[in-house]
Order: C-alpha cells, then structure tokens, then sequence
C-alpha cells in the first residue's frame, strides 16, 4: 500500500493496545479513536486493522465478546486481556527507548 | 494462563471455523454500515455514501484472506483445500482414479501382506526367555557328510552330563498318542512330543496352569504324567481347570494331567497337542543307545558361552566317545549347532524372501505405471499449468498439487490394500497350518506403520517422477506448443519410454522365476513314485497296551482287519505298511549279508526299512521284478523273509543274485532274500534310495503303528467309512487318523512347492497385465500427439504399412530393451534361487524362451491397437485436428 501514513506492524499492535486500555471498542473505533487521537495524522486502514486484531486474538492478548454497539447493531468489542495489559508495557517501554533514540539522532543532525 | 487461552483460541479455530468465518463476514460488515451512516452523517446521498464507503474499504476479499491468514491452523486449511482440489481432479476421470488405485492397492497390498509373514515368521524373536540363547544342537553322521543329524539318547545323556557350556540340555522327540475316549468321547488320535523333563524350564517357559515336570517324573519307574496343549485343553476338555491331577489314558498307559501350557506356547510345532517325559515313554535300550539317532536335542548356552565354544565342547566329548566305543559302528565324531530360531525357519527363509522380492517388483511397477499415467495426465494437462504458472501460481505450489495427487492415490490404494493384506494374511494362516511359526502371524501396529511408509514412498515416488517430468521452464514454448504440434512432447516421452523398458525388465525377471518354480513344481507333481496313485486311500493306525503286547496278538489283529477289508464290496486289494512312498524317511537300520565278508571294523551299511504284509506290493502295484512276496502262511517266528528294493539290489549285490542270499539284521536274526521289488520314493522331492522289507506278520513288537492303504477301481474315498467301522468294531479304542489318497497325500508334500510357484506366477502374470497396460497408454497417448505429424507424412505420400511399422517400433523399441535387460537379470536371479528348483536347471532354456514369447506377444498386442489406429487416419481429419 506504501502510503507515508502506513503504520509498522508492531507500532499497529502499541496503538491498538493503548486504544484498548480504557475501555473495550469494536473495530471501526479503534480505526476512528486512533485517527482522532493521533489529530487525524494516523489513518488505519482496514486492510492491516483486521488482520492485527485477528492476530492480538489469537495470541491471546485481546479478548473479542459479540455486544450491542451504540446504534443498536451486534458488533464484536475486544478488550485488553491481563496478559494483553503485559504487552502494552512491553512494547510502550519498546516504543519508548526507539523514539529517544531515534529523537538523539535527529536533534544531532 | 495465556496459555489456556491460546489453546481455547486454538481449538475454537479448529473446531469452530465455519463459524469464525461467518463472524468475520458479520464484523466486515459491521464496519461498512458504520462508514456509510458516517458518510450519510456527512451530507452524501445514499448512493454515494455507499461508494464512497467502499472504496475506502478496498477488496473485501483480500481483506479477508489476510486476516484469515493470521488465524491458526492455516497450513492445515490450505492442506485441506489442495486435498479438496486433488479429490476434484481426480474424480473428473473416475477410469483412471479407479486403474490408479487398483494398481497402488494390489502392489501395496501384497507387500503388506508378504512383509506381515515375513516379519512374524523370520523377524520376530521367538516368544522364549533370551531366545537369542537358545541353539538346536546336531551330531555329524558317522560317515561326516551331513552335519545337522539328530542326535542318540546316550549321546545326549553324556553331553548333559559332561559339558560345561550350556546352562541346559534338553531332549525331545515326536510321539504319536491314543487319547482314549471317556465318557462317550470317541479316541482319538494325538501329535505329541516326549520330552526330557527340563525342555519348559531350558526354553524358560512355565505351564499356565498346573506344574512343570521335575526330574522324578522323567524315569522309567515314574507314575505317567503328561501337560496338555491349551488347545487340547479347550478342545477336548472343555477348558475345565478340574482335569489338572485327572488321569487320562494315552496309548492305553495311565498319564496324570499335571499342567496346561499357555496359548500361545507351540514347540516344536503347532501341531503338537501335548508333551510326555521321555525317559517314562521310551525303552531305556533306546535313550542309553549310543547310535540309534532319533531325537532333536535343544540347548541354552551358558552365560557369555558362544555358540562356537559350545559346539566345540560338545564334538570334543561325543569324539571321546567315539574312541571309546570302536565296536560301535554309527557313533559320530563331532556336533553341531545353530540358532534355534533359524532351526525353525531355516526352511521357509528362502522362499519368504524370494516372495517378498517379488512383490517388491510388483510393488515397483506398480508405482511406475502410476507415474506413467500421471505423467500423461501431467502432458495432457501441460497448457492449463503453463497458464496457470503464468498467472503466477507458485511453482511449489504447483508441486505440492501433483505431489498431493499422487499422495491421495497412494493412500487410496493404500488403505484399500490393507483391507488386501489382512485378507491375504488371514487366507495363509487358515490354508498353511504346516508353515513354521505360523501361529505367530498377525497384522499389528508395526505392519500398519509399515503400510504408512509405503504409502508414503509410493507417493514420492510417483509424484517426483511425474512433476520431474512436468517441471517445464519453457513456459512460452509449451504454451506456444499447440500452434503446431507436430513434434509435441518428445521430451516427455523420453522418459516415459525408459519407465517402460524399466517395468518390462521387471516383469521379465518375475516371469521367468514363476515360470522355473512352476516347470519344478510340475516336475515334482509328475515324479514317478514307483507305485499306484490313482483311487488308493490311505489311513495311520497304531495299535498300543496290554491287548496288544504279544507279537501274536498284533499280528492276529492285522490279519483280522486286512481279511475284513478285503472282504468289504468295492475293495480291489488292500496292504498295510508302516509307511507309503511320500509319507517320509521314517527309520533305517544297519544289517549284514551273510554270504559276504565281514565289514572293517568301524564300518556299517544301512539302507530304509519297512514293515509290509505280503498282499502291500500289490495293492500299491509296486512291480515285484525278481522272485515273490512274503510267503502268508509264514507267521511270527517262521516269518524270517526280506524283500529288497531294485537299488538295494544293485547297490548290495552288485553282479550278483540276491535272492536266496541273507541279511543279518540285529543280533540273531537272519532273514533270506525272496524277492526284489521296484524301487520307490520316500518323498516326493527325494530320488529312490534302497529299501528293506521286513514282513508284517513276524509282529517283531516294536512296529506297531503303519499305514493301511486300500485300492479300489473308483471313488475309493468312499471306502473310508465302511474300514472306520471295521476298525472300530474290531477294537472301539483304536483312532484312526490322516485318512488321505495318495494323491491328497502326495499333494500336502508339495504344498510349499505349489504354494511359491502359484503366488509367483500370480505376481508376474500382475506385472504382464501391468506393463501391458503402461505400454498400450503410452503408444495411444504418442499416437494421439503425432496426429497432425503422420496427417502431414500420408498427405506427403507415406504408406500406411510404413506409419504402421514406425508406430509399431516406436512401441516395440522399449519392450525390446527391456526383455533384454530383464533376461540379463534372470540369469542371476536364476542362480540365486537354484535350491528351490527340482529337476530344473536355473537357465532352462525353455522357461527362458517361453517368457520371451509371452512377452513379445504381450507387447506386440499392446502396441498393435495404437499402430493400426494410426495407420487408419484420414490425412485431411489428421491436419484439421488442431
């Protein structure tokens, strides 16, 4: 797809992760929520969000449960597992440790 | 914990598939709704929403197999859908799925079958303590040319007592028993064994129920005791645990039961129903006889004893003897041993693995001619893969789809085969009682796991063979090939050819080892026996007890039986003799003649003896050539005639007259030669040797068992009944046994002979049908390819006798290279297998050229269709084809 705003796997997986922490959110909101968060510079798309929720599933560190969404439809919500919740620290201090380093490297130049 | 989830994950993934993919459509869905009510939300027209929205979402398809590809289990999906696929293709040409399978199923299902014996019988250790131990052991001869002679009970006595080698010694013998009748029970007739107290223990094997002999029951003073086979137990005794301490009568003599060996226990063979100590049964004369061979003896080697040093121990104490005894003639100089596993299948080894070779070829044309008709499917499929490969299907995954084809066939086939084997097996096991181990025969998880492997092999095989030949990098040209193909896959029929010339070579080594089994078979039905085969029946009898201990009284009894069944209306003749040609060697004995000098000290001659009454050689039509028979008003101790064979004659007294002459047999006495007969065999296989006979009526005491046999013009089988009841009626307690005609007889002796050769000409006459059939879809499929070439040769003016004979060579060619290859093979295959011939040499030139015809005609009607097919083409038709 090689759009600029196309997001690595594993930062895909932080974001969701994060979006998920607060609260359990079907697909299309977390597509919404982390476009709106990140002021409409991040766009998911569908073609990597539902294959990186598939995924978070099956490793267990998400749990899917079929609800009513805010309009009345059956929609499938995932919500942070414990094990998910290990995860996000893991990959937020990841996340952390890249981005400084990266940052040294941009300021020097 | 993460874990359990996964694995829920997991199994909801297997098990739950249909209805994750269902949910996923649903969550798709779901999100579309969602942007189009946001893009309605946003001002747009319904229609436009509904555009907008989806193309936003780009390909619903690909987004769901991407995300299907994250779930688990999806190798076995893919797996499932190339099955899928391959059960597709295949069932579009049912005729070549159902060929496919039958040949994979027949090949695969006489290995099976072949190796499910081969690995009971000859691989798996005997079902003893550290079998590997165990040794039968055998005296030389006296004279040193057989080395594996059974072994004299003194002999054996001195061995046990001397030797340092073996843990154990222990003896045994056949016996032949009278199990009376109690209760209303009718007798009957008993294969034993009498053994040395200590065979259970040195086999280190216990009774199932009861006790094992001690030595107290092993002596001559001892109260009879004997142990039951389960079976006999079952049998007769209704498997009632109460028959242990019970007396029951053998042979008239008082035996208690005291134990019941296992099931599964059967030494020396499967036919024995109960063992007796030996030294209670047999005359002591016997078992302190230095030079009466009778017994096979057993031995379990001592701790880190080889078997080298056991024998050697042994030779080192029976020479001893040897030299200690010189006025016994027949003492031997040295012993023998081998495995006791190989003791006991020795015999059947050869022909096992012969067979199991075959159906390894079977087996090996079978996989090449499915390779061939996949590669003919491959070349017949080449443009739809060229197009496929084209659009960018992976070349593995073009593999994978030829390889799981040719897998789906092999499992079919497989399986099917199985279904064969265990056929097959249970076939043997119910037709052969007489092959060794037979009991120890069974399908069990090591042959299913073996039947996996094949299955596996055979679609690799297959398979590779096929894509190898599909494997085409010139992907434009094949698909450029159809244009004009009028040279259309030559490459592939390159290959094709040589599988062909392959599969005949096999099919010629097949054929020509059934045709020499076959040609010995046939001369082993046709040797001449040197008596009447025809409408003769035969029956054993023997007489034991008290009613029958005075030589009197035996031969009053015989006398009595043989004028009653003279008697009977439908009896021609009728003798008794204690053993008929093809019965087996039964006994020999060393004797003297009279009139020459003594024998050198040291030296001894013996020849077959027989006991016979004087009517025996009449009623087996055995020519008397010189003199008489017995004389019948002779009887008991006035009886003292012999009658000889014609090569006991010439052997004995060579340019000499030999009636009138004596033979000194035994001690005292002297028997005067009245006759000389003609000679005989005492088996089928076994060229005539010289004979005595003794008569019947001198009821010397000891022959007290023999055979009647009885002659009519027709249907003598039915005589059997009306002798039983002569029997009967004259003693109620007498059970007759192996009621047979000569020629049922006859046949059972050569049952391993009919058996090899039946199999193996079933085998090859497979692989004919086999490369028959590969050859004839070659040539159609060549044929079919060329058509628009011999359109273009006619229409340039080609005769059709010319296409014909091009075509026809094109075929031929492949044969002809593998006939020549295949006779080039048999010439050693021939050689290997020479013990197994009789009367046949191992390049008989008949078998050789008969093959070679079989074949050529074979290959010639093959190829004969498809030449004369393309001889018959209509130039203008062959040229519009494309």
């Amino acid at each position: 797809m090689g759009k600029p705003n196309d997001l690595v796997q594993g930062t895909l997986d932080l974001l969701i992760l994060r979006t998920l922490l607060p609260q359990a959110m079907h697909g299309w909101a977390i597509g919404k929520r982390i476009q709106q968060l990140s002021g409409e510079v991040l766009q998911v798309q569908q073609g990597s969000l539902y294959p990186a929720l598939h995924r978070l599933e099956q490793q267990g560190w998400i749990d899917a449960t079929w609800a009513e969404s805010e309009t009345g439809r059956q929609a499938k919500f995932y919500s942070l597992t414990a094990a998910g919740r290990g995860q996000l620290e893991k990959e937020t201090a990841n996340w952390n440790r890249l981005s400084a380093a990266i940052d040294i490297i941009v300021a020097e130049s | 914990m993460l874990w359990l989830m996964q694995l829920r994950m997991r199994m909801q993934m297997l098990f739950k598939r249909g209805q994750a993919a269902a949910r996923l459509d649903e969550e798709l869905r779901f999100h579309l709704d969602q942007q189009i009510a946001e893009n309605l939300a946003a001002g747009m027209n319904p229609e436009e929403a509904r555009f907008a929205a989806l193309r936003a979402f780009g390909n619903p398809a690909l987004l769901r197999e991407q995300t299907r590809a994250t779930w688990s289990w999806t190798w076995l999906e893919l797996l499932w859908r190339d099955v899928c696929f391959g059960v597709r293709t295949l069932r579009h040409t049912p005729g070549f799925t159902a060929i496919a399978v039958l040949v994979m199923a027949l090949g695969i299902g006489a290995n099976v079958a072949m190796f499910t014996v081969v690995r009971s019988v000859l691989l798996k250790p005997l079902p003893f303590q550290d079998p590997d131990r165990l040794v039968r052991v055998f005296e030389h001869t006296n004279d040193g040319e057989f080395s594996f002679n059974i072994v004299a009970g003194g002999v054996y006595a001195e061995w046990r007592k001397q030797n340092h080698s073996f843990s154990d010694l222990a003896l045994l013998g056949e016996g032949e028993f009278n199990l009376s009748g109690a209760g209303g029970q009718l007798p009957e007739f008993a294969h034993g064994a009498n053994c040395t107290w200590n065979l259970f223990s040195t086999l280190g094997v216990k009774p199932a129920l009861g006790r094992d002999f001690t030595a107290a029951d092993d002596q001559p003073s001892a109260n009879g005791t004997v142990v039951l086979s389960w079976g006999l137990w079952k049998r007769r005794f209704g498997g009632d645990p109460a028959i242990l301490n019970q007396t029951i009568h053998l042979n008239r003599q008082s035996y208690t039961v005291i134990g019941i060996m296992p099931a599964w226990f059967a030494y020396p063979d499967a036919s024995t129903q109960l063992w007796t100590p030996v030294y209670h049964d047999k005359p002591a004369s016997v078992m302190s006889s230095l030079q009466d061979h009778e017994f096979p003896v057993i031995g379990r080697l001592g701790p880190g004893v080889t078997a080298e040093q056991g024998r050697a121990e042994l030779s080192v104490i029976v020479r001893r003897l040897h030299d200690q005894h010189r006025n016994v003639a027949l003492i031997s100089k040295a012993a023998e041993v081998r495995p006791l596993l190989e003791d006991i299948v020795g015999g059947v080894k050869q022909p096992l693995y012969v067979l199991l070779a075959a159906t390894g070829c079977v087996l090996l044309i079978a996989c090449l001619n499915v390779a061939n008709l996949l590669v003919a499917r491959a070349a017949a499929r080449r443009k739809e893969l060229a197009i496929r490969a084209a659009l960018g299907g992976g070349r593995l995954r073009l593999l994978r789809e030829r390889l799981m084809e040719s897998f789906l066939l092999s499992a079919a086939g497989g399986a099917l085969g199985l279904l064969l084997a265990y056929g097959a097996v249970q076939w043997l096991v119910h037709s052969r009682h007489d092959l060794s181990r037979v009991e120890a025969i069974h399908v069990d998880g090591v042959v299913a796991l073996f039947t996996v492997g094949l299955i596996v092999l055979c679609a690799l095989f297959a398979g590779l063979i096929a894509s190898w030949t599909a494997r085409d990098k010139r992907l434009l040209a094949s698909l450029q090939d159809s244009a004009r193909s009028s040279s259309g896959g030559q490459a592939h029929t390159g290959l094709r050819r040589a599988l062909l010339a392959a599969e005949v070579g096999l099919t010629v080594v097949l054929l020509v080892t059934a045709g020499l089994l076959l040609k010995s078979y046939a001369r082993l039905r046709s040797s001449d026996m040197g008596c009447a085969t025809q409408n003769v029946l035969t029956m054993r009898l023997a007489l034991f007890g008290g009613r029958y201990g005075e030589p009197a009284q035996l031969v009053n009894f015989y006398t009595a039986l043989l004028a009653r069944v003279r008697a009977l209306p439908g009896v021609e003749a009728a003798g008794f003799v204690q053993a008929v040609p093809g019965q087996g060697y039964w006994g020999d004995n060393g004797f003297t003649i009279a009139e020459h000098p003594p024998l050198p000290q040291g030296q001894a001659q013996f020849a077959i003896f027989r006991y016979a009454d004087p009517d025996y050689f009449a009623a087996m039509r055995i020519p008397i050539l010189r003199g008489r028979s017995f004389d019948p008003a002779l009887k008991l101790g006035l009886a003292r005639e012999v009658v000889v064979s014609k090569s006991f004659a010439d052997a004995y007294f060579p340019g000499e007259d030999p009636l009138g002459k004596h033979l000194r047999s035994g001690v005292t006495e002297v028997y005067t030669i009245v006759g000389v007969v003609g000679d005989t065999r005492y088996a089928v296989s076994e060229d005539p040797k010289p004979m005595q006979y003794y008569p019947l009526l001198e009821g010397a005491g000891v022959e007290n068992n023999g055979t009647l046999v009885i002659r009519s013009s027709h249907d003598v089988e039915q005589l059997a009944l009306p002798v039983q009841r002569i029997v009967q009626e004259l003693d109620h307690d007498l059970p007759v046994s192996d009621v047979l005609t000569m020629e049922q007889l006859l046949g059972k002796s050569t049952v391993d002979a009919s058996f090899d050769a039946t199999l193996l000409t079933a085998f090859a006459t497979l692989s004919l049908l086999l490369a028959g059939v590969g050859l004839f879809g070659v040539l159609s499929y060549v044929v079919a390819q060329r058509t628009s070439e011999i359109g273009i040769r006619m229409a340039l003016g080609a005769q059709r006798e010319q296409v014909l004979r091009s075509v026809l060579l094109d075929g031929l060619r492949p044969a002809l290279l593998g006939l020549a290859l295949g006779l080039a093979v048999s010439v050693g295959v021939a050689r290997l297998i020479r013990s197994m011939l009789y009367g046949t040499q191992p390049l008989d030139p008949g078998v050789f050229a008969a093959v070679a015809a079989t074949l050529l005609l074979v290959a010639a009607l093959a190829c004969v269709v498809p030449a004369w097919r393309a001889s018959r083409l209509d130039p203008m038709q062959a040229l519009r084809t494309e």
